[in-house]
């Protein structure tokens, strides 16, 4: 199993003996590389998301999608980006010109907070706190607020409109979100994000199957859910552009709106990463008991079955948005308040029940 | 030096945010500056190692309590809160400063009276694992808080069934 951990060590090492520099500088230095490293990551896996959706989204509409701008279209999303970093920037008259101005990067901070918790490969976590998954559901709800303050912001009733529906909409699917974190952390029993990878290396060890009917319950709530906080899918309620125009970044342009675009599809990337980390293993190879095989898996690196799981999720959600109609705002709110959410409680108690009883596998 | 550092930072955060939040005239921008102070404050639990507290901070006060009060800022009518502008009197002023002057007595005498920090400074500075900080807060033996715990519980049963009273409405008979 290649283990990343070699490389960290060993850049450490370069800066603080080879170099000799002193210990504020080593991590000064350290930390403005990881940085620049996450937020470049960032940009190529959203681009990567957005000419994914963009051919997904054409075959299941039975189109090509672009086909233009390179071969197969794949140059596409750099137009695209270019277009829209070259576009003018406008304020709207009587705005709140600094909620306005603030909102998109109250909305990144939640989006990039989040995305750096995700477990790449062993050894090669961002942020790995004790209290790791409390953090991340903490900071993914910063983003409600940067949701709401553009609406408010922006001083169109559409936004307006649009905005208290997807706050409405997050803050409602947080609690069933949370509540199938809670599950994978009573089967796993910790919160560390490493550690709950830890638990799920070996054979037949991956959530799903560790814990069986509760854990696979809670996966299939916890992609729903996700689906929802990220706006995407049956529930995009909040950019419904038939009834918003556009939603609540309607007055937003150039990358004001561009911020809004990659913090909505790297939502998807980063619910896809947590599901497949919490629920499918994150890192860990498939093993199955018999040496041959398992040892055959472990080659594989890790961060490949990383982006491997993260990325079928991704498609069975860009499935999922390209197959059914949006739903109505109140059958939303039922669906979340009386359905999934006691439910998830009775899941709660179930998984509990397992965990004490030595029931899982 | 790098504790020092980011200390000074959160500090010029948190006073700025807060001086910014009482003084200005809109009041859902009032809200997201008292939004940054809350970070700020969540940054110098981070900046002590206290994971658990600074990630409940970020959880409760900034994803909760500010979007509850935006969520209140929306219900009440928008012209009685916008641009409000109130004269200040001299006697107002001086009794501001009086009360602003006890209440900084009171946390000086209690610091400098209380062994509270020489006994923290002698903690060493690990993080607390969460297993320690959920038995601590589910456990009933000493130093152990699941009285309060319940207690909180109920409390919040209290308050949800009371605003479930005042939010339904009243059957037509």
């Amino acid at each position: 199993m290649f283990d990343f951990s070699i490389v960290t060590k060993w850049f450490d090492a370069l800066l603080s003996q080879t170099l000799g520099l002193p210990s504020f500088w080593t991590i000064l230095i350290e930390c403005v590389l990881i940085g620049l490293l996450v937020l470049t990551a960032y940009a190529l896996i959203c681009i990567v998301l957005i000419f994914m959706e963009r051919k997904v989204c054409a075959y299941f509409q039975c189109r090509v999608g672009p086909m233009r701008v390179g071969p197969w279209g794949i140059f596409q999303v750099f137009a695209d980006v270019l277009k829209m970093l070259i576009k003018e920037i406008f304020t709207v008259d009587k705005s709140d010109k600094l909620l306005y101005a603030i909102a998109p990067f109250l909305v990144m901070i939640a989006s990039v907070g989040t995305f750096s918790f995700l477990p790449w490969n062993k050894g090669m976590h961002i942020l790995d706190f004790n209290v790791g998954i409390f953090l991340v559901t903490a900071i993914s709800s910063i983003g409600v607020l940067g949701v709401f303050l553009a609406g408010w912001g922006s001083n169109n009733k559409y936004s307006v409109v649009s905005a208290m529906r997807a706050a409405v909409q997050m803050i409602s699917y947080e609690v069933s979100l949370g509540l199938c974190l809670i599950c994978a952390v009573i089967l796993t029993g910790t919160m560390q994000m490493s550690g709950i990878i830890e638990a799920q290396t070996g054979p037949w060890k991956w959530l799903v199957i560790q814990g069986h009917i509760p854990a696979i319950i809670a996966f299939v709530v916890f992609l729903i859910a996700g689906n929802a906080e990220a706006n995407r899918g049956p529930f995009d309620l909040g950019e419904a552009e038939s009834e918003l125009t556009a939603g609540y970044h309607t007055e937003y342009s150039g990358m004001g709106f561009g911020y809004y675009y990659l913090a909505e599809y790297l939502n998807l990337f980063v619910i896809s990463g947590l599901a497949s980390a919490v629920f499918l293993g994150g890192w860990a190879p498939l093993n199955v008991g018999i040496t041959g095989f398992d040892n055959l898996m472990n080659i594989i690196p890790g961060f490949v079955w990383f982006f491997g799981k993260t990325f079928m999720l991704v498609w069975i959600l860009m499935w999922v948005r390209w197959t059914f109609p949006r739903l109505r705002i109140d059958n939303l709110l039922k669906l979340e308040w009386k359905y999934l959410m006691p439910l998830m409680l009775i899941v709660l108690v179930l998984t509990t029940c397992c965990v004490a009883f030595g029931l899982t596998f | 030096m790098a504790n020092l550092v980011m200390f000074c930072i959160l500090a010029v955060v948190i006073l700025g945010s807060a001086v910014m939040c009482v003084i200005t005239k809109r009041i859902i921008r009032a809200a997201t500056f008292l939004l940054f102070v809350l970070f700020g404050v969540a940054g110098i639990y981070f900046l002590l190692d206290y994971t658990y507290l600074g990630a409940a901070q970020i959880s409760v006060y900034a994803g909760g309590i500010t979007v509850m009060y935006i969520f209140a800022i929306q219900l009440v009518s928008k012209r009685s809160l916008q641009g409000l502008i109130e004269r200040v009197k001299g006697s107002r002023v001086i009794s501001g400063l009086l009360l602003s002057l006890v209440g900084l007595a009171t946390v000086g005498v209690v610091l400098i009276k209380n062994n509270f920090i020489n006994a923290a400074a002698q903690v060493t500075d690990t993080e607390v694992p969460m297993d320690q900080i959920g038995t601590a807060l589910l456990g009933s033996g000493k130093y152990q808080y699941v009285l309060p715990f319940e207690f909180i519980s109920v409390f919040l049963l209290a308050c949800i069934i009371g605003g479930i009273m005042i939010a339904r409405k009243e059957d037509k008979k």
